[in-house]
């Protein structure tokens, strides 16, 4: 179709460059300012020039947030988060869509109302689990009987302890247990053609052997997708990391790190420059993943949700 | 729906489903049932166990004046900045979806917000709007005391609000820009024809076919500012809840008294009436997924 109108068309180039800029200007200024020296970030107004200390304030903010540490713990958790959701996530789906079994309708509801409540708002009992996972268990046993029965038969006292706080299996399970990544397979395992399932079962191949090879090469686009969104949402988990590693040296996550970034008012001048250097670092790493995924990202993200 | 290819259901389906039971059993329902018990009891001290207090621990809730002013900060951030976030998004998408020259570069750019850490633009926002330095710093200048939102509790609430807008236009656009694409060609073409220019083909054809989405995004967007853990990151980075409680959004509420104030019956008796109000809005969204236009 082709129209001529000029000044629409202007106002169209006008407005998309107005977003463009709101989009870039915080991540464009934290550039500026970390390239920039102490003195030169406190001026006011507000310089765009380049400095070039960007090297110097990276190193500094690499240092005070022990960045080494803090963004591979980052990729442990969000690599974790990551395989873990894109590996139980097809098979649950594989379960519920594939195989004809009374319970699966209310398995599917079980999973899905995990979606209604974010983990933000169940974060108190959340993190009392996380203290000891296995209480769920110990109150089975306390109810139906079986420790006082074990205490009365061998004299040992039942109670089970597994404490996931400070650990990378703290960090990782929790993030895993929603309901994201089987809806996205749900939906797409119904997309198949039956007459798949038919000919592989036909040729002989049993469940398992189907899904390894005709379902799972097919939902590979699906797989990354669903890989980009898991990871920058593990990676900017923010709320979590910061409640279940109080051993921060050790566990801490880049994320958390930048809170001890903001400069102290009283300290003479605020180091600024530093601040947006640790910024950049620890925004870089989910930017590239997207930028690198968009095209099966966005597909993906339209999927999941509707 | 049904499948009709099924294999035999055995032992196999269920030990493909039991990994992501335990999981969402151990790290969901337990979790969200300890949260009802402890919203209608209250810990004795010195370990004597809970106690039963039936409604108390709300009208506890109900009756503080504190809790009435999170209610109110969570109200004014959530519609301001849900109606922020998606007016951005919407104008970008129907401007890009014009599909002029370069509107492909363009296109990726407004997207990424999505992949950028809550915190970590919140601490450039810090930055940006501090009194002292920055962008905004010029103000104070020739006016001292204009801007300063670590004691006005206004601006606060409204740096809080333009942090979660920014963050929010990346997930929006890629929404709305999906729904207008899925737009038929000839449908546009058509009304081009009986002589529409750009501008009311917008507002008479492309608006109301995307309304179905809009409200889709309103719900998410509400859902998300009200409990998300994107509002959380923001208020913690930005302004800690303060100044004087200006912008202590429930979520954050829930978190200090129940981590820094050790009240877990308050807190979970918070998170009932929290969740109360998600199930609501995930309902008010199924209500509209279901009626959704289907324009393929």
């Amino acid at each position: 179709m082709i129209e001529r109108t000029p000044i629409f068309n202007a106002v169209t180039y006008a407005i998309m460059l107005g977003g463009l800029l709101v989009v870039l200007l915080p991540v464009w200024m934290a550039f500026t300012a970390a390239t920039q020296t102490v003195e030169a970030v406190n001026r006011i107004p507000f310089s765009f020039a380049l400095g070039d200390e960007l090297l110097t304030n990276l190193g500094a903010a690499w240092q005070r947030g022990d960045f080494g540490t803090k963004l591979a713990n980052s990729f442990i958790l969000a690599t974790g988060v990551t395989l873990g959701k894109v590996m139980i996530a097809a098979l649950s789906a594989f379960s519920i869509v594939y195989f004809n079994y009374r319970l699966r309708t209310i398995f599917f509801w079980v999973i899905f109302v995990t979606l209604m409540l974010p983990l933000e708002v169940r974060i108190v009992p959340t993190y009392a689990i996380a203290a000891n996972a296995l209480a769920p268990l110990q109150a089975i046993l306390d109810v139906t009987g079986i420790s006082a029965l074990i205490a009365v038969l061998s004299g040992v006292q039942v109670s089970l302890q597994w404490n996931l706080l400070n650990s990378y299996v703290g960090l990782i399970l929790p993030l895993v247990a929603t309901a994201t990544g089987t809806f996205l397979y749900r939906q797409f395992f119904m997309t198949v053609p039956d007459e798949l399932a038919e000919a592989a079962k036909m040729d002989g191949a049993g469940a398992f052997r189907f899904f390894v090879e005709i379902l799972m090469p097919l939902s590979r686009t699906n797989m990354l997708a669903l890989a980009t969104i898991m990871f920058v949402y593990a990676w900017n988990q923010y709320l979590w990391p910061l409640l279940v590693t109080t051993d921060r040296g050790t566990y801490g996550t880049a994320i958390i790190a930048l809170k001890q970034m903001v400069p102290n008012p009283y300290g003479g001048l605020p180091d600024w420059n530093v601040a947006m250097a640790a910024a950049l670092i620890v925004m870089l790493p989910p930017v590239v993943v997207v930028a690198l995924m968009q095209r099966w990202f966005v597909r993906g993200l339209i999927a999941t949700e509707k | 729906m049904e499948k009709r290819a099924v294999f035999r259901a055995g032992s196999l389906a269920y030990l493909l489903i039991l990994p992501q039971l335990l999981l969402v059993f151990v790290f969901f329902y337990w979790p969200t049932g300890a949260a009802l018990y402890w919203a209608f009891t209250l810990e004795m001290p010195w370990g004597g166990g809970n106690q039963w207090v039936g409604l108390e621990n709300f009208s506890a809730v109900l009756n503080d004046a504190k809790y009435w002013s999170s209610v109110a900060a969570s109200c004014v951030f959530a519609f301001a900045a849900t109606a922020l976030a998606l007016a951005q998004a919407l104008v970008l998408a129907l401007f890009v979806d014009r599909q002029l020259r370069g509107s492909k570069s363009f296109r990726s750019f407004y997207v990424w917000p999505y992949a950028v850490a809550a915190p970590a633009v919140s601490l450039a926002f810090r930055f940006i709007f501090a009194p002292e330095t920055g962008l905004v710093a010029f103000v104070n200048q020739w006016w001292p005391g204009l801007w300063n939102p670590s004691i006005n509790g206004a601006q606060a609430m409204t740096l809080v609000v333009l942090c979660f807008a920014w963050k929010w236009i990346g997930y929006n656009f890629i929404f709305l820009l999906a729904a207008l694409q899925s737009i038929p060609r000839a449908l546009t073409e058509a009304s081009a024809m009986d002589g529409a220019g750009p501008l009311r083909r917008m507002l008479d054809i492309q608006l109301p076919l995307l309304t179905p989405t809009f409200f889709f995004l309103l719900v998410i967007n509400l859902t998300e500012s009200f409990v998300g853990a994107d509002s959380f990151g923001i208020v913690d980075i930005l302004t800690e809840g303060g100044p004087a409680n200006a912008t202590n959004l429930l979520v954050y509420k829930i978190y200090s008294d129940g981590f820094k104030g050790l009240d877990y019956s308050g807190a979970a008796a918070q998170s009932i009436i929290l969740m109360l109000l998600v199930m609501v809005l995930t309902f008010i969204q199924f209500r509209w997924v279901e009626r959704r236009v289907h324009y393929k």
